[in-house]
């Protein structure tokens, strides 16, 4: 049995009480009216580099389209309220981006233990106990999720424009979108997936635990069962996540693989979170029959989704920019103009950074060298979500400060405390998996 | 100059396998074994270097990327400038995406293909080349175990025949 070292929990609420103050603070020096936004934005504009209004019409583009072109002559009055609603929108932003992004971890976590699962792996089992104790975060950062995103339909901010019926009523695309995109039928749609998810992680970790004081293989098989069909539940689910959550707080665009965009940065933040989770138990004496051929493995994971992620983010991009249809194109524009630091940074960070540390295999056994690689990884899709999120709500306005940063500690030390707490309620080894002899004898 | 060598014969792999680590024990130099099959494992048990192919695959795959933004920007920037995606900004750099599939395509191929070369000319084989295996059984379902002889031929005979040999001969070797 695992024990919950003091350090770690010590440092877990440490972390959580600065990101609770420092998003506290975030959201006490928003503005609240239009003078004190401009007032701040003449502030920053020294360290921004200037150029605010030019940029800005460009990131107009898909938020108040509809409302701008009506208003016309009252442009300059209209972009200081667009302002302050970016500057509003900044640290409720940062608090769902972060938010989002450990939950996206746990989720990840899921889908990879759903497929070794399915597949009946046989190198796997002897980590399936790290892999649950990271699923347990499931439930409350979904709850959190959730939460945050009853907020949004209750007009607590403005992270989704298409929930303001004042922008619908000009917006010609939003009204023929508004079957799908209103807040009701968002928020049972997000009850579902959310409920879906929950259950199979609940049900299936109860199967597990169940299996090792069985005396037959039943629990297992229906383990099997269970996963086999929760795949294909997540898939589809996944990506209407992906398009509910994130893709419509640009309402305008779509992508069609931005589904499995988004799969593909959780898949490799949650098999990132498993290497370095299962590197500290083994460094802390426990696991012992974890070998460097497991971290081996995982750290080809780690490699192979990296190259999987660039992939599609390329796939994507490439389409949409060279096919050069405004209404799609101005997504990467606002990208390109208003964050170059975080957009070309995540690449580095998400591709080049993993491919050239991780291509050779000697490298992938050394611990050290996996759990840096992992923090890299980690920060690089943190960075992805962000620039999924941010252009849209906050558009040049962006800046990691204290609510970012506060969420970022916030949630990571929640999900540390959460995930380590759950790791001592069950042995690390499983008793009975019938596949636990040739996970232990794993070598490759 | 020919020299004399020892061949032992195996039906079983996991049988070779102890043999090779047993011979190995007793400081026995393995020239070649010769298998239908790879066998997992057979490499380290009898102490070969790791392979460098890995390497050479990395070294040829940097030279498929040059080649292709070498080619790239000579053809659609230098020679004919070419408005590409409606962006006629005519700099290799800013059109760089659209060439991204040819620069991960030719990384492939040089990687692939000269690894594949090499690895035949390291292994010493090409066109026309006699086959080196002595004995036919071997592409079949025999493993062959060679080892050099120093003077020691009925010892290491004794000691082949412990460790589950089949057949074991010992024959003149051109080389």
């Amino acid at each position: 049995m695992y024990t919950f070292s003091n350090k770690l929990r010590l440092g877990s609420f440490i972390a959580m009480g600065l990101g609770f103050i420092f998003l506290v603070i975030g959201f006490m020096s928003a503005p609240s009216t239009v003078e004190e936004a401009k007032a701040m934005v003449a502030v920053h504009d020294d360290g921004h580099g200037g150029g605010h209004a030019e940029a800005a019409t460009e990131s107009h583009g898909d938020q108040g389209h509809g409302a701008e072109a009506s208003h016309g002559e009252e442009h300059d009055s209209s972009h200081d309220e667009h302002l302050l609603s970016q500057l509003k929108n900044r640290p409720w932003s940062a608090l769902y981006v972060a938010a989002f992004f450990f939950f996206m971890i746990s989720l990840g976590v899921l889908a990879f233990y759903a497929i070794q699962r399915a597949a009946q792996a046989g190198w796997s089992p002897l980590l399936f106990r790290v892999m649950e104790g990271i699923t347990a975060y499931l439930v409350p950062g979904g709850i959190i999720v959730f939460v945050i995103l009853l907020l949004s339909a209750m007009h607590m901010n403005h992270l989704f424009v298409w929930m303001d019926s004042e922008v619908v009523a000009h917006d010609e695309l939003l009204q023929g979108k508004a079957g799908y995109l209103n807040p009701t039928f968002f928020l049972i749609r997000a009850a579902i997936f959310l409920g879906g998810w929950i259950f199979y992680r609940q049900y299936s970790r109860k199967l597990s635990l169940a299996q090792d004081e069985s005396d037959d293989n039943t629990n297992f098989v229906k383990n099997f069962r269970w996963s086999a069909g929760f795949l294909v539940f997540y898939l589809v689910t996944e990506s209407m996540m992906s398009w509910d959550w994130i893709m419509s707080v640009d309402p305008h665009w779509f992508s069609t693989l931005f589904g499995w965009y988004v799969f593909a940065s959780m898949f490799v933040s949650g098999i990132t979170v498993i290497a370095m989770v299962t590197v500290y138990l083994k460094s802390k004496g426990y696991l012992e029959d974890v070998n460097n051929s497991h971290i081996h493995d995982l750290a080809k994971f780690m490699f192979g989704i990296s190259i999987f992620w660039t992939y599609l983010w390329f796939a994507q991009f490439m389409l949409i920019w060279y096919a050069n249809i405004p209404e799609e194109v101005t997504y990467y524009v606002a990208r390109f103009q208003d964050y170059k630091l975080p957009f070309f940074g995540m690449l580095v960070l998400n591709f080049v950074f993993p491919l050239l540390v991780l291509m050779n295999s000697d490298y992938k056994r050394i611990n050290w060298f996996v759990i840096m690689t992992g923090i890299v990884v980690l920060f690089g899709h943190y960075l992805d979500i962000f620039n999924m999120i941010m252009p849209a709500t906050v558009g040049d306005q962006w800046f990691i400060g204290l609510p970012e940063i506060g969420g970022i500690l916030f949630f990571g030390g929640l999900f540390v405390y959460w995930v380590f707490t759950a790791l001592t309620k069950a042995p690390l080894q499983p008793k009975r998996n019938p596949f636990i002899e040739e996970s232990r004898h794993f070598h490759y | 100059m020919a020299s004399k060598v020892i061949q032992a014969l195996y039906n079983d792999d996991d049988v070779l396998m102890h043999a090779v680590k047993k011979v190995r024990a007793e400081h026995h130099h393995i020239e070649e074994v010769y298998t239908p099959f790879p066998v997992h494992g057979l490499d380290k048990a009898m102490g070969l270097a790791d392979t460098r192919i890995a390497i050479t695959s990395f070294l040829y795959g940097c030279l498929g990327l040059t080649v292709a933004v070498v080619m790239m920007n000579f053809i659609m920037i230098e020679d004919w400038p070419q408005d590409i995606g409606g962006k006629p900004s005519f700099s290799y750099l800013e059109n760089m995406p659209a060439f991204v599939p040819i620069m991960f395509e030719l990384t492939v191929f040089f990687a692939a293909h000269l690894m594949v070369i090499t690895f035949y000319l390291r292994s010493r084989m090409w066109p026309f080349k006699k086959a080196e295996n002595p004995d036919k059984r071997t592409t079949d379902d025999h493993f062959l175990m060679e080892i050099g002889l120093h003077d020691n031929e009925n010892e290491l005979a004794e000691l082949l025949w412990e460790t589950g040999a089949v057949e074991v001969k010992v024959t003149e070797k051109e080389s």
